[in-house]
């Protein structure tokens, strides 16, 4: 299929990293072909059937590669900073290590830009990349895996338990921009650690297509968050793709705020006796589309999943939750429940929600639910029967409602934003942030 | 304080109340009983402006306004407190942070500042100790997973710190262990005063025999059909409702 990034990928691609490793030129030439033979996913597509992406198709975004330091946007890098955690910043599809810091950082988890570790050590990213995605998955991934210009290789070592998150804040500076980074993540037996993904930038249209790729080694633990808070016009794409293997945990918290089309993709799959938390909160306000996306593979036996994703939707708003929980045939003894709850506060307001469970093992455990509503008229009664006017007592509850899942975040600086970010995009009048 | 004149209120097509006439002095306590679904909740419901009823007929007015009018927060700042027969969860507000909002609500209508941060965790935790309840539900969601009894004993928390003048239990009393019956009624009791009225629904001679009335209504069919003193509540007690209602018909 012929479109406008089939010309800029013949101009760029020779610009891309680790083009001298032939393996890579291979997978990036593959990649390339599925996405042009495919080209962007179209609502024909199941996967893709609320989510209309044409008009990125209709315009042309453009990586910047051979930028040395990219001009970075004081103010962004300051509010989006977390305190108390290492902090990788990413500019316009780079990393910057100039603005990240890593001091103190033990010697035994590695933590490279994809651009040093093709540079350093190219048969370990030949080892995981495009091993938790395959590119057939949607257009999306074979776009990242054909084009990312950078990105992160974390590789925590056995044994190791991070005390501090790792931040890493993805900025965006300048319109028409493409976003492409490719980052992965790895988590040997027994270590521990936890990874906050923020996605911010400027209030003009640009492109982020994001990968991550995610590997939770036997036994450990791996807590991942994401705030994605783009800027009010950009297009957001990002997906996570995890492996985990037996007995380890992995806890997902995803939070979408920005951006004017979004589309968060997160998939696992299950290893004997693993488990797995996906939590998600999407706010949507004006003419916001918001499409999560989520995929649970119970491949083993006697795994867990847990997920709870919340959506509220005001305005013009659209949000979409499509969650899939396979359960293979030989995993028995699962346990896997899902819920999607959402709340509606206008009447052009609309989510669509689908929970899938497919289920070919007989001793399984499966619960799901999901809701779709405005807020309860008799908490909001009770509340004016307690003094409150209607729009506090609204207000309150909204707010009560979006909290249960910030509440669920135990890093302080990252509570703190998220509460912030949950006040500046709702009504505040009545909710005082000693409140809680 | 408070007075009802020939109330009828209905739900849809389906009239509950029928004419209630009713007089509460400041300093009264008064007992409403009788059968289930004779409108004695939903009476409560209409005097603190529950949406969802249609008031036909009748007027209420209290400290000289017409009650009937304000909006439900209004009647609630100017001292009308129910509380209710089922309370309702409110996952995610924590259960002090009502209890300020609502204070402070009241104080600003009167003209008040904000209650001092310390001075209203001293008058929280007077009170808790009052109701003999555990400090850690101050910080639980309001009523969220509270049983039975708890929830009842959180809505007298509530009266005793927001004091309002009109205090309406609808049915306090059920699900109260014989313990709690006798905190809950003394917490009530140390609200009394002259000029604090009570409207107490309840199916029970237990809880006046803790909590003496002035008055005892019957309601029926929506309508008070016997009115008398304290010891109208025994004679119920010992011949049923249909004593009333045969006399009433
Ligand atoms: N929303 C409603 N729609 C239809 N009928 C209603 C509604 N609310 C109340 N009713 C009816 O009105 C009548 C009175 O109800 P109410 O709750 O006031 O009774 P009650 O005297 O408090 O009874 P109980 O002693 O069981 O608490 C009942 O028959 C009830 O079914
Ligand atoms: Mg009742």
């Amino acid at each position: 299929m012929a479109n406008n990034y089939s010309a800029e990928y013949e101009k760029t691609s020779d610009a891309l990293p680790g083009q001298s490793l032939d393996w890579l030129k291979v997978i990036r030439a593959d990649a390339f072909k599925c996405f042009s033979d495919k080209g962007f996913p179209s609502l024909r597509e199941e996967e893709w059937r609320y989510t209309n992406v044409a008009a990125i198709e209709k315009k042309l975004f453009t990586p910047q590669f051979n930028v040395e330091v990219n001009e970075i946007d004081k103010e962004l890098l300051q509010n989006y900073q977390l305190d108390g955690v290492f902090t990788i910043v990413l500019v316009n599809g780079r990393v910057s290590l100039e603005h990240s810091n890593l001091e103190g950082l033990s010697d035994n988890i590695s933590v490279l830009s994809m651009v040093d570790a093709l540079d350093q050590k190219p048969e370990l990213v030949e080892k995981y990349l495009a091993q938790a995605v395959n590119d057939k998955e949607h257009s999306f991934v074979a776009f990242n895996t054909a084009w990312f210009s950078d990105g992160l290789f974390i590789h925590v070592q056995a044994n190791q338990v991070i005390e501090k998150p790792i931040q890493l804040l993805h900025i965006v500076t300048q319109a028409d921009l493409l976003a492409t980074t490719r980052s992965i993540v790895v988590v040997d037996e027994m270590a521990e650690a936890s990874i906050i993904e923020t996605y911010v930038g400027v209030e003009n249209v640009y492109l982020t297509a994001a990968v991550t790729e995610v590997f939770v080694g036997k036994n450990a633990v791996l807590t991942l968050y994401k705030m994605q808070s783009e800027g009010d016009k950009a297009y957001h794409f990002g997906g996570i793709y995890v492996k985990q293997d037996k007995e380890s945990r992995f806890t997902h918290h995803n939070f979408s705020f920005g951006g004017l089309l979004a589309r968060n993709d997160i998939h696992t799959d299950l290893n004997v006796a693993s488990e797995c938390d996906l939590n998600g909160l999407f706010l949507g306000v004006k003419r916001q589309h918001i499409d999560n996306h989520t995929r649970i593979n119970h491949a083993q036996p006697h795994a867990m999943s847990r997920e709870l994703y919340k959506g509220v939707l005001n305005q013009r708003a659209r949000g979409v939750f499509q969650g899939r929980v396979i359960v293979a045939e030989d995993a028995q003894q699962t346990n896997s429940e899902m819920n999607n709850r959402n709340l509606l506060l206008s009447n052009d307001a609309e989510v669509d929600t689908k929970p899938q469970l497919e289920i070919y093992a007989d001793d399984v455990k499966c619960a799901h639910g999901v809701t779709v509503g405005q807020l309860d008229e008799k908490s909001v009664f009770y509340l004016q029967s307690r003094c409150l006017d209607e729009k506090t007592a609204r207000n309150i509850l909204t707010f009560a409602f979006a909290n249960e899942m910030v509440d669920k975040i135990k890093v302080e600086s990252l509570h703190e934003k998220l509460l912030l970010q949950l006040l500046q995009r709702f009504p505040q009048e009545g909710v005082e942030k000693s409140w809680l | 304080m408070l007075s009802i004149e020939n109330l009828h209120a209905s739900v849809g097509d389906t009239s509950i109340l029928k004419g209630v006439n009713l007089q509460i002095n400041p300093g009264e306590v008064h007992a409403i009983m009788g059968p289930n679904g004779a409108g004695k909740s939903t009476l409560s419901h209409v005097l603190s402006g529950k949406p969802g009823y249609i008031v036909t007929e009748g007027k209420v007015i209290y400290k000289g306004q017409n009650l009937l009018e304000m909006e439900p927060e209004l009647r609630a700042r100017a001292g009308v407190f129910l509380a209710f027969q089922y309370p309702v969860e409110i996952p995610g507000v924590s259960n002090i942070y009502l209890l300020k909002a609502a204070l402070n609500a009241i104080r600003k209508h009167n003209g008040l500042e904000e209650v001092d941060a310390m001075d209203f965790l001293t008058l929280v935790k007077d009170k808790i100790k009052l109701l003999q309840m555990d400090e850690k539900f101050l910080y639980r969601a309001v009523n969220e997973g509270f049983s039975g009894g708890e929830k009842k004993r959180n809505e007298i928390l509530q009266a005793a710190i927001l004091e309002p003048a009109l205090c309406m239990l609808d049915e306090t009393d059920s699900g109260l262990d014989i313990d709690a019956l006798k905190i809950v009624a003394d917490g009530v009791n140390s609200l009394r005063s002259e000029d604090r009225s009570f409207l107490m629904i309840t199916h029970y001679q237990r809880l006046l025999d803790y909590i003496k009335p002035d008055f005892v209504h019957v309601l029926a069919h929506g309508k008070i059909v016997k009115s008398g003193g304290a010891e109208l509540a025994l004679e119920l007690e010992a011949k049923g409702y249909q004593w009333v209602e045969g006399q009433a018909a």
